[in-house]
């Protein structure tokens, strides 16, 4: 059925807000459909007016919650709405239990706010790539806010965050481990970092862990993170960090953004190449049976897969060369 | 990334509690199972209404939709729920049911399009089964 689709209308209706429209886009991107190049080349010319958070952070620290009150305050200032939440998918199972929504129930009828649960599908990267192109989506479509959640556990948490202008790293104290449980990463590409759970005993000296980490670890000139303390039960610092969110975001309009961008797309255009040359390299010595060749031959240890890479590369260059 | 890998579709399920029961254990097996087996659930939580289970359905593309309810309310909450389904487009959506349903309430939810009503004591792997075999081909 994908294949019957106008990409053209579908785009149309993505840039109209239609939520049919994008629930499939964003099915076709995270699907892989042959379509997909397509629809994100359509509506690439059309992203970034919205400010794009990243929220992540240990399991447990109230990151949903915390959203859900952070939307509710943004909807009471007027401003639209896009999550991405995302959830670990099983390496056993291939399945996932997408579990954020039920911190957001009360947005669910919001007609100024989209919510969409991804399981990361454990792709190399692919993390990055389908989470990046949904928040991309729902900027398309005209919100002013899109806020990407994940849990901030390995590489490609951190990757995806790179797609955010404001990254936002949300704590809770007493959680174990306390400041050696931040991954390495997420201390230098935090711009703000949230104490949830204010109401805690212990939440204080939190946040002077993390302010004293910061003194020793920042060398950024400029943005200067900093600690806000948060209660998503109660409401308490909601305020205090949409104000944050606000100054980073004018921070960045200043100029830092477009370098910061710049990397972000160097990345991705990376990205793309390795993919598609591998692809194209893959794919072509599998119709030929040579895939099978090569991998009997490392096999019985004739060969190495690096000497075996190499080997396939400048048979493919020297072909290249020779048309 | 192989090839196998490139174009994976994963079955989406929405498990809603539609009404004001809070026993969603059962809920949370079918949900646990259904991932087990593959697929992405996403749960609804409790005390949904049938405006917001359709709406989630929708904003997340589901194919399947499974209702758990224990408070007798089935008839006139999947009528509702089955009516706004049409009404927003999600025609090819399967909808499947469990909770306490009497035997024979079945037959006219059934013709509402409730494709089938699972009672307690239904084996998961029934159920993982049925749903491979019913989600849309899409």
């Amino acid at each position: 059925m994908p294949l019957l689709t106008n990409i053209k209308q579908l785009v149309n209706g993505v840039q109209k807000g239609d939520k049919r429209s994008i629930a499939k886009t964003i099915s076709i991107i995270e699907n892989n459909e042959p379509e997909a190049q397509k629809v994100i080349s359509l509506l690439y010319p059309k992203i970034g007016k919205a400010h794009i958070l990243g929220i992540t952070g240990p399991p447990g620290a109230g990151k949903s919650t915390l959203i859900e009150k952070l939307v509710k305050e943004l909807r009471n200032r007027g401003k639209t709405v896009g999550v991405v939440a995302v959830d670990p998918t099983s390496p056993f199972s291939g399945g996932a239990f997408l579990g954020d929504r039920v911190r957001m129930q009360d947005l669910s009828l919001d007609p100024g706010v989209y919510i969409r649960s991804m399981a990361t599908r454990n792709h190399p990267g692919g993390l990055a790539r389908a989470t990046k192109d949904a928040a991309r989506v729902l900027d398309a479509s005209g919100k002013d806010i899109v806020i990407v959640e994940t849990v901030g556990a390995g590489q490609s948490e951190v990757d995806v965050v790179k797609v955010a202008h404001t990254i936002i790293v949300a704590l809770a104290p007493g959680l174990g481990d306390d400041i050696q449980a931040i991954k390495a990463g997420q201390m230098e590409i935090g711009d703000i970092f949230v104490v949830n759970k204010a109401d805690r005993e212990n939440a204080n000296k939190t946040v002077s862990d993390i302010e004293a980490m910061l003194e020793m670890t920042t060398e950024k000139k400029g943005w200067k993170p900093l600690v806000v303390k948060t209660s998503a039960l109660t409401g308490e610092g909601i305020a205090e960090l949409l104000e944050r969110i606000e100054e980073h975001r004018k921070y960045l309009k200043k100029g830092v953004i477009d370098e910061r961008r710049k990397e972000r797309i160097e990345d991705e255009l990376v990205e793309a190449l390795t993919q598609k040359i591998t692809e194209s390299i893959v794919n072509g010595l599998k119709q030929k049976g040579e895939w099978n060749k090569l991998t009997l031959k490392i096999l019985s240890r004739e060969t190495d897969p690096y000497s075996a890479a190499d080997k396939l590369l400048s048979k493919r260059l020297k072909t290249a060369r020779k048309r | 990334m192989s090839r196998k890998e490139k174009k994976e579709r994963k079955i989406r399920v929405v498990i809603a509690k539609p009404g004001l029961d809070s026993h969603d254990r059962g809920a949370k097996v079918v949900a646990r199972a259904l991932r087990d087996a593959g697929m992405e659930v996403i749960y609804t939580g409790l005390r949904q209404t049938p405006e917001q289970i359709v709406e989630t359905a929708l904003q997340e593309d589901v194919d399947v939709i499974g209702l758990s309810i224990l408070s007798g309310a089935h008839n006139t909450l999947f009528p509702r729920i089955m009516q706004l389904l049409k009404k927003k487009g999600l025609n090819d959506v399967l909808v499947f049911a469990g909770g306490i349903i009497p035997q024979e309430d079945v037959p006219a939810l059934k013709k509402r399009g409730v494709k089938e009503v699972f009672g307690p004591g239904t084996p998961t792997t029934t159920l993982v089964e049925f749903v491979k075999e019913n989600a849309p081909k899409r």
